[in-house]
C-alpha cells in the first residue's frame, strides 16, 4: 500500500513538550486517514491531554510539528484560528458558556467566527442539537442540564463548525455509567457516519467497537499501537496496554 | 401658625425650588459620568487582565494614581491647579471638571469590580472560545464579558451610590448641586432642617439606585444558576 503523504488529514510529527523540568510528551507521532477513531489511553499524567491540546495549539508544544491535510498547524501565528475552526474539541468537563442557551452556545461560534447570518446559524444549530437528540433542550441553559445532555451539547457545538477532526479529551469522565453511555452512543454514531475522531477515553467497551486504532501512551510517549482486533485478540505482543487494560477493568469492575 | 405649617411653607416656597436646580445638577453629574465610568471601567479592567506590556502599565497606573488621590483633591487639581500648568494648562469649568474627576475615580473603582468578575470567570471559558476558533478578542467580548459583566452588577450599583453621594465635593469647587443648594439655603435662613430634607432627597436617589440594580440583576440573572 502507499505511503503517500496526502494519504493523511492529520499529521502529527515528533512532538515534545516540557513543563519545568517534566518531560511530559518526548517525541509523539502519528498519523490519521479520514474517517479513522484513534483511541488513546494510558495512565493518568503521561501527556493524553498535553498531546491533544498540542494539536490545536491550545498548548505551543516545544517542537515538532502538526499538520492538517497539507498545511502546518504549528507555527501558523494568526492562522491558528482558521485551523481550530476545522479542528474540533470536546472536554472532560464540558465548558459550554454558562450564560447562553444551549442553542445559543452553538450558534455563537457560526455566528462570530464564520459569519453566518444569525437566522442560518439558529437553523444550522437546531440541526446539529437534533444529531445529538437534544433539540428539544435549546432553550435551557447549561446549569439546567444534565452532565450527559451538556456533553451532547457541547459535541453538536463541536460539530457545527464542520470540523475535519474533532478531539475528544475524556468526553465521558465527569458522567454516571448511565450518561456515559448516552455520550458514546452519539460518538459511536459520528463515527459510523465517518467523522475523524481523536478519543482519550477509557471506555474499552467504545475503544473495541469503534476504535480504528488504539493508541497506549506512558511516560510522554506511544508505547504500543494496535487495531482492536489485535489488541483483544490472543495474539502476541501488546502485553502493556493489556495489562493497563486489565487494571483498569478491575477498576471499572468489569 | 404653627411650627410645621411654617417649616412646609418654607419648604415649598423657598428650599424646593433651590433644591430643584441642584438636584438636578447632582443627577446630571451621576447620569452624565455612569456611563463613561462603566465603558472606562470595563477597559481598564480588561486592560489589566488581559493587557500586555504598555496597556497593561498604564491601566495599573491609572487606577493606582486614583485610588492613591483623595477625590477632592483630584477636583482641586482639575479645577484650580491645571489652568495654571504652564504651555499644557486648560482650563475647565466647575461642571466639567467635575465630571472629569467623577470619571477618573468612578472608573478606577469599577475597574476593581469589573476586573474580580472577569477572573473569576472559569478558564474553561476562554479554552472552549479559543478551541472553537475564536480570538483573544472575541472571546472577551463575546464570552468572558457577558459573563463577568452580570457578576459585577453588585459591585457597581454600589459604586453607582458612592457616586450619587460624592457628586457633593463638586460644591468644593463652586458648583452648586443639591448639597451645596441646601448649604445656601441654610447659610441664609439658618434652617437646619434644610439638611433633614436634602439628605431625604439623597435616601431617594440611592433608593431608587438599588431598586434598579436589583431588577437588572433578576432580568440578567443565568437561569439554572442558584445565586447566594
Ligand atoms: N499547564 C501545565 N503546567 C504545568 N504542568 C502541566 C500543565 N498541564 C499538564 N501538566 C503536567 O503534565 C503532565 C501530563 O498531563 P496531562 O494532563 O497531559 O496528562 P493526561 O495523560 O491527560 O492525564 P489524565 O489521564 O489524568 O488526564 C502531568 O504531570 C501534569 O501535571
Ligand atoms: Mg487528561
Amino acid at each position: 500500500m502507499s505511503e503517500n503523504k496526502t494519504d493523511y488529514i492529520l499529521r502529527v510529527e515528533d512532538i515534545h513538550k516540557t513543563y519545568g523540568d517534566a518531560e511530559v510528551l518526548k517525541g509523539v507521532s502519528f498519523n490519521v486517514r479520514k474517517g479513522d477513531t484513534i483511541v488513546f489511553i494510558g495512565p493518568s499524567g503521561t501527556g493524553k491531554s498535553t498531546l491533544l491540546r498540542c494539536i490545536n495549539q491550545l498548548t505551543v508544544p516545544d517542537s515538532g510539528r502538526v499538520w492538517l491535510h497539507d498545511e502546518e498547524v504549528t507555527n501558523s501565528g494568526k492562522k491558528i484560528n482558521r485551523f481550530r475552526q476545522k479542528i474540533g474539541m470536546v472536554f472532560q468537563n464540558f465548558y459550554l458558556f454558562d450564560h447562553l442557551t444551549a442553542i445559543k452556545n452553538v450558534e455563537i461560534a457560526l455566528i462570530k467566527v464564520k459569519g453566518m447570518s444569525p437566522e442560518a446559524a439558529r437553523e444550522k444549530a437546531l440541526y446539529e442539537l437534533r444529531q445529538v437528540g437534544m433539540e428539544d433542550f435549546a432553550d435551557h441553559y447549561p446549569a439546567e442540564l444534565s452532565g450527559g445532555q451538556a456533553q451532547r451539547v457541547s459535541i453538536a457545538r463541536a460539530l457545527a463548525m464542520e470540523p475535519d477532526v474533532i478531539l475528544f479529551d475524556e468526553p465521558t469522565s465527569a458522567l454516571d455509567p448511565e450518561l456515559t453511555r448516552e455520550v458514546l452512543e452519539v460518538m459511536r454514531k459520528l463515527a459510523l457516519e465517518g467523522m475523524t475522531m481523536l478519543v482519550v477515553t477509557h471506555e474499552m467497551g467504545f475503544a473495541r467497537s469503534v476504535a480504528t486504532e488504539i493508541v497506549f501512551m506512558e511516560s510522554g510517549v506511544i508505547q504500543e499501537i494496535g487495531t482492536p482486533a489485535e489488541v483483544f485478540g490472543d495474539g502476541g505482543g501488546f502485553e502493556r496496554i493489556r495489562s493497563f487494560m486489565g487494571k483498569i477493568g478491575d477498576l471499572s469492575g468489569d | 401658625m404653627d411650627e410645621t405649617a411654617q417649616f412646609i411653607d418654607f419648604c415649598i416656597n423657598i428650599l424646593f425650588p433651590a433644591l430643584a436646580d441642584g438636584l438636578m445638577i447632582t443627577v446630571l453629574l451621576v447620569l452624565i459620568t455612569a456611563p463613561f465610568g462603566i465603558a472606562f471601567g470595563v477597559l481598564l479592567a480588561v486592560g489589566r487582565v488581559y493587557g500586555k506590556s504598555y496597556g497593561n502599565w498604564i491601566c495599573r497606573l491609572f487606577v493606582g494614581f486614583v485610588k492613591g488621590c483623595p477625590l477632592m483633591l483630584l477636583l482641586f487639581i482639575l479645577y484650580f491647579g491645571l489652568p495654571t500648568v504652564p504651555y499644557v494648562g486648560v482650563t475647565f469649568d466647575a461642571f466639567t471638571a467635575s465630571i472629569i474627576g467623577f470619571i477618573c475615580c468612578n472608573s478606577a473603582y469599577n475597574s476593581e469590580y469589573v476586573r474580580g468578575a472577569i477572573i473569576s470567570v472559569k478558564e474553561g471559558q476562554l479554552i472552549a472560545a479559543s478551541a472553537l476558533g475564536m480570538t483573544k478578542r472575541q472571546a472577551i467580548m463575546y464570552i468572558v464579558l457577558p459573563q463577568a459583566l452580570r457578576r459585577a452588577i453588585p459591585g457597581l450599583s454600589n459604586e453607582f451610590i458612592y457616586l450619587i453621594k460624592y457628586s457633593s465635593l463638586a460644591y468644593m469647587i463652586t458648583l452648586v448641586e443639591l448639597t451645596g443648594a441646601g448649604k445656601i439655603v441654610f447659610t441664609k435662613y439658618f434652617e437646619p432642617g434644610v439638611f433633614f430634607v436634602v439628605g431625604i432627597v439623597y435616601l431617594a436617589l440611592v433608593t431608587v439606585t438599588t431598586v434598579g440594580a436589583n431588577a437588572l440583576e433578576k432580568k440578567y440573572a443565568v437561569p439554572g444558576t442558584q445565586k447566594r
